[in-house]
């Protein structure tokens, strides 16, 4: 066989190989986004679909058509901008309370015994795949002013009227925290797994105390596991719409939400573009960092 | 390490897990309340089981997801198993960054953006070639194999970085064909690795409520779309049994998936 013939022959294997999932994710996920830049430039209007064309070809020749119209409404309403910061703020919060339960859990997993360390494993995994929507449904069940919680502390004798825990913040962070913890302690455990315990026995033999290796040899290391599952919580919580929508109340605006009602309640598409593109252009700064992140380990794994 | 946890983190561990659980174990419990009333109980009862059965309009939704999740798990595994196949073992190619990007996008990018561009979509593509007449389960279908190939490339990539390569070496040295070696050696040892992928897609195509209501059509209603509307207008004891079953169904795939998955790779994904 000669060399040359062989390398075509792979490169040809190869373009068979990469074809269709190039082809799948070129048209369904990153054409939508060109789209949705185009929209978010058109007119709305009473029709279905409800927007005009951005481009209009009649007979006295082509007709641009683009309106700054939606990006125009985000700037002169109050909403967008509290909904947008209410959204960075919250998503921002909940991130480090995550981290401030993840850590310990992930460290508790990693060093548990071997022979249980599966099943604990496992146990973090399950919520991450049950349904988003019945895990903060069964919050909504805890938490209202007739909910268990408050019949509980009530029939302890510890207060004697319901306390307002749902439609608020309080609420909004609590469901983000539970329902995103998962996505924190992942990335944490394959971290700290992979810390070779001699490391820290080495320390101990020098005479450092725990709370010294943890803070010269463990978190040091582990950070970018930390920083993965940060992101990993940050950037989709941002975007969060059931969450605020069952347990925010109509106090807690976030940005997936007014997205969300732009669509379906007042069928302006080209705002809910316009307000797609804003929070996109917010996220791309953490996605790609993110991204960068996961190839770095990846690299680390091989 | 065999030594048992100290006392903080063992705290934390029985904590953190009374966290994660309570809530889904006291929603369990009160599925099988007598009352209407979801937090006050009564009495056991499975009345509320035997309602959900008599359900039409949930069964026609559980139905409609089961077929949804099915195909998209599926399709998602060829694209994803094709894709991580790719990355951990051509090495170097064109684009390489800008693929993997793309692929892994889908996990953390929020899903009102992926469902209102996916819709916009499919707006523009029938308005251009007639094609998706309508919106239902086929536009479904593409949205959550889009969104799941990014977490089966995740879960096969882990396998197949795992894997000892010199079985496969020796036989291209033998002369075998790479198509043959991928179906005789690579497929099989990868098999745990392409099931648990598939159920992972399955459960997250049944969860997802987000992307299906923004590409979803009128005649096309998936069961979170069922559960979501009823939830906003209360709770109801039968949300409960219904979400009990949906509860039991995922953690059994899940357990499922996990056992044909060692440690390593659960700790790569």
């Amino acid at each position: 066989m000669n060399p040359a013939g062989d390398r075509s022959r792979d490169a040809r294997r190869r373009g068979i190989v990469l074809a269709a999932p190039w082809i799948w994710l070129l048209a369904f996920f990153f054409a939508p986004f060109a789209i949705v830049l185009t929209i978010s430039f058109s007119q709305g209007i009473d029709a279905m679909p409800p927007f005009a064309p951005l481009v209009d070809i009649s007979r006295d020749g082509v007709d641009l058509r683009a309106t700054l119209g939606s990006y125009q409404l985000m700037l002169s309403d109050d909403l967008y901008y509290v909904a947008l910061w209410n959204a960075v703020r919250i998503a921002a919060v909940s991130t480090i309370i995550c981290l401030l339960i993840g850590y310990p859990l992930a460290l508790a997993i990693v060093r548990a015994p071997a022979s249980s360390r599966s099943f604990l494993l496992m146990l973090a995994i399950l919520p991450f795949w049950t349904s988003f929507l019945i895990r903060v449904y069964a919050w909504m069940a805890l938490l209202r002013p007739t909910g268990i919680i408050n019949s509980a502390l009530m029939w302890l004798g510890l207060i004697v009227q319901p306390v307002q825990m749902i439609d608020n913040a309080f609420a909004v962070h609590l469901g983000i925290i539970y329902s995103y913890l998962p996505f924190m302690v992942l990335p944490l455990y394959a971290a700290l797994e992979k810390i070779d315990p001699a490391l820290g026995e080495a320390a101990a033999d020098l005479g450092a105390r725990p709370m010294r290796i943890f803070a010269a040899v463990t978190l040091p290391l582990s950070l970018p596991g930390a920083a993965a599952g940060c992101l990993l919580v940050f950037i989709p919580a941002v975007g969060e719409f059931v969450i605020p929508d069952l347990l925010g109340g109509p106090n807690t605006p976030m940005i997936g939400r007014v997205l969300w009602n732009e669509f379906f309640a007042n069928r302006d598409w080209p705002a809910a573009s316009a307000i797609a593109t804003v929070l996109l252009a917010i996220l791309v700064a953490p996605i790609v960092v993110f991204q960068q992140l996961r190839a770095r380990i990846a690299e680390k794994n091989r | 390490m065999t030594r048992r946890l100290s006392f903080p983190l063992a705290a934390a561990l029985g904590l953190g897990y009374a966290f994660l659980y309570l809530p889904i174990l006291l929603l369990i419990v009160f599925s099988f309340n007598e009352s209407r009333l979801v937090t006050v109980w009564t009495g056991f009862s499975t009345r509320w089981y035997i309602e959900l059965a008599g359900n039409a309009r949930i069964l026609d939704a559980a139905g409609l997801s089961l077929v949804v999740a099915a195909l998209s798990a599926s399709i998602a595994l060829i694209l994803g198993t094709l894709a991580a196949y790719a990355l951990t073992r051509f090495g170097r190619f064109r684009f390489r960054l800008l693929f993997a990007g793309l692929l892994a996008a889908p996990l953390v990018m929020p899903e009102v953006i992926t469902g209102l561009s996916l819709l916009l979509l499919f707006v523009l593509l029938e308005q251009a070639i007639g094609w998706p007449a309508e919106r239902g389960v086929a536009t479904i279908v593409i949205a959550h194999a889009t969104f799941a190939t990014a977490y089966i490339a995740v879960v096969v990539q882990a396998r197949l970085a795992g894997l000892d390569r010199s079985i496969e070496e020796a036989a291209l040295d033998l002369g075998a064909r790479p198509w043959k070696v991928f179906v005789w050696i690579t497929l099989p040892r990868l098999a745990p690795g392409l099931a648990a992928g598939w159920l992972l897609a399955f459960t997250l195509s049944l969860d997802d409520l987000v992307v299906a209501s923004f590409v979803s059509g009128p005649g096309a209603t998936t069961l979170p779309m069922v559960i979501f509307s009823s939830v906003r207008l209360g709770l109801s004891p039968q949300i409960n049994a219904l979400a009990t079953i949906v509860i039991v169904v995922v953690f059994t795939a899940v357990v499922l998936a996990g056992a044909l998955l060692t440690r390593r790779d659960i700790s790569k994904i």
